[in-house]
């Protein structure tokens, strides 16, 4: 077999051999590979430490070639907290669902965002728990269903979605917050450019940094991939405005 | 060192310190404030690192991820606050990383007071947080005991790579006494070889709780199981008064054990045979030297802040062979010596407690508290 002339795709070094555990057409593995091509083009694979969350990517550690811990269901901020304060030269990201995120670990957000933890979080809000089987979520759109919620997100019983990215923006802690989505191949390319800013951020020490992307749930919505992608653009999308929330000034100035 | 005059909480936060802590994370709660006002100054200064958690479940969280990079570290909390952290010390233990954690215990339940009380014996020694997991814990008994244990503390905790947990009632926390200080201790590299801090010229390590195989998950028990069987082997510590011609012993842990000691002195004096085990490690918890003593002296007291949780563990070193009495006090009070000085006259005079369990004969003589 002859080596290939023209080498145009192959699995990032930050990545180990493991297949992903992800259902078919999920967003989850357009992220990480987003993650992993960062972390490789910064040449910081050998000082990141990640932290995985409890939700379906739980089992994150397997497949980055990075040292990882796995938190509690929604500590990840807190944990990412402890080891960064004691290794301040090492990326430290979380990679959080919404329901880890936004529901049970909103606390541990807010506040790692307040104090300003020089840590970098992918949000990955795909308006549902996934691991569970698809219930209610907190970033689940107002009418949806889900299996906790029948007969459609009540707004009435069942309150409003949460968007992260413009609660925490408003935090002075913050150097980067932004939300981006994955479902084509344009929104991809500038998801990947905004968690290159985002870890560029916490490179250069400018405070809290996160992603938000929107994502698909093919199996929980009961889509194929193709209409999951469709349901990002036409619904999540216009209930999630894709931004820049929080550019910090120093980051303005920085090119990748 | 010379002796100093130390306030408990604030002698703890430097022995902490002398024994290297690198990291410090916290929430304010009374009766153990004193120890994160203390090191919200004394870290920084040093260099080292200091946080104000949002909360009890954040700081155990922070201390769970440090831990993970091999630092020592540790937090301090009270009672209630405690009982958020059972959540992060589940993990800690089910990822087999060393940490510290001190519980200044007050009344409860609930957010009952901020007096002194050992009522959350049960909670740290047998209970906790979820799935079968050991841990090491010290009960220190005044305020040079407690900054001894505190060095202590991190070394086992790093030798069986476990919680350790150091519990003291409020008043240990709040009382000055003079102690004398170890030496400060430089911060050392300990590379550990299971440390996630950054894969560096090595492979990448993963640090988890999760075995989703159950198979997996029922040897990862097995070994924590085995560990424990090392600790419980090679670190059972107490402190014996009087045992060697004691006709019956007081047992009781922390302040309790404390006072119960001025209450035997004081029936020594009286020429009462009385003597006093004051158990220092509760977990592992001394049960050998009590079956031995079991075999010898005519009964057991058992004197606690709280409504009778260790007395289990008496019991259950007793095997019934003799009485065990119990005297207690809960809810953030103290005993005097002379209330503990009266059950040793009870039993001096042979009234054992027959035909009922000897707590609800406890109780019933304590009933007319309930009328007031």
């Amino acid at each position: 077999m002859t080596a290939p002339t023209n080498l145009v795709y192959e699995r990032p070094e930050a990545f180990t051999d493991t297949p992903t555990h992800y259902c078919p057409g999920c967003t989850h593995g357009v992220a990480h590979r987003l993650i992993a091509e960062v972390l490789e083009e910064m040449n910081v694979i050998d000082r990141t430490i990640g932290v995985a969350p409890v939700g379906c990517s739980v089992f994150a550690y397997n497949y980055f070639d990075t040292d990882f811990v796995e938190a509690p269901h929604g500590r990840a901020p807190a944990m990412a907290t402890g080891i960064k304060r004691v290794l301040p030269d090492r990326i430290v990201f979380t990679y959080q669902g919404d329901g880890d995120l936004a529901s049970i670990g909103m606390g541990e957000i807010v506040h790692a965002a307040a104090r300003g933890e020089n840590i970098t979080v992918i949000f990955i809000n795909n308006a549902n728990y996934g691991m569970t089987g698809g219930q209610m979520a907190p970033t689940t759109l107002p009418g949806m269903k889900t299996t906790s919620s029948p007969n459609g997100r009540d707004v009435e019983t069942q309150g409003y979605p949460i968007r992260m990215a413009e609660m925490l923006a408003t935090l002075e802690g913050t150097g980067y917050i932004v939300r981006r989505s994955l479902h084509d191949p344009k929104n991809i390319r500038l998801a990947k450019k905004a968690i290159r800013m985002a870890f560029e951020t916490q490179a250069r020490g400018l405070g809290f940094s996160l992603v938000e992307l929107l994502s698909t749930c093919p199996t929980n919505w009961g889509m194929t991939p193709v209409q999951s992608l469709k349901f990002v653009e036409e619904h999540m999308v216009p209930a999630f405005p894709l931004g820049d929330y929080k550019v910090s000034e120093a980051l303005k100035q920085v090119k990748v | 060192m010379p002796k100093e005059l130390w306030k408990g909480n604030e002698a703890i936060a430097e022995a902490a310190v002398r024994a290297g802590l690198q990291a410090y994370f916290g929430y304010p709660i009374t009766p153990q404030t004193e120890i994160l006002e203390y090191l919200s100054r004394r870290m920084p200064e040093l260099g080292r690192v200091f946080v104000q958690a949002e909360s009890e479940l954040a700081a155990i969280n922070m201390v769970y991820g440090a831990a993970c990079t091999g630092a020592r570290v540790m937090s301090t909390s009270s009672s209630p606050g405690v009982s958020l952290m059972m959540e992060g010390l589940s993990y800690i233990a089910g990822t087999e990383v060393p940490a510290v954690l001190v519980n200044v215990m007050r009344g409860g339940p609930g957010l009952g007071n901020i007096a002194p009380a050992q009522s959350d014996y049960n909670q740290a020694v047998h209970g906790g947080g979820h799935g079968d997991y050991p841990r090491i814990v010290l009960a220190p008994s005044s305020v040079q005991e407690a900054i001894d244990l505190m060095g202590l503390s991190f070394d086992l905790a790093e030798k069986y790579r476990m919680i350790c947990m150091l519990i003291l009632d409020g008043s240990i926390g709040q009382m000055m006494e003079p102690a004398e200080m170890p030496e400060m201790k430089p911060i050392t590299e300990r590379n550990f070889d299971w440390a996630t801090n950054g894969a560096i010229n090595r492979e990448r390590r993963i640090l988890s709780s999760i075995y989703i195989d159950p198979p997996a998950e029922e040897i990862a028990n097995l070994r924590l199981g085995k560990r424990w069987q090392e600790v419980q082997a090679n670190e059972v510590r107490y402190k014996e008064y009087y045992l060697d011609d004691a006709e019956f012993v007081v047992v009781g842990f922390g302040t309790a054990g404390r006072v119960a000691l001025s209450a035997v002195r004081a029936a020594r004096a009286e020429g009462i045979k009385a003597g006093l085990l004051r158990p220092i490690t509760v977990s592992p918890y001394p049960y050998q030297v009590i079956d031995q003593l079991a075999g010898r002296v005519s009964g057991f007291l058992v004197t606690e802040m709280n409504m009778g949780q260790m007395y289990d563990d008496v019991r259950l070193a007793v095997r019934g062979r003799v009485p065990v009495e119990f005297y207690g006090r809960t809810g953030g009070m103290v005993p005097f010596p002379d209330e503990i000085l009266s059950e040793i006259h009870r039993i001096a005079a042979g009234q054992w407690t027959t035909g009922l369990d000897p707590r609800d004969a406890w109780q019933a003589r304590m009933a007319s508290l309930l009328m007031r």
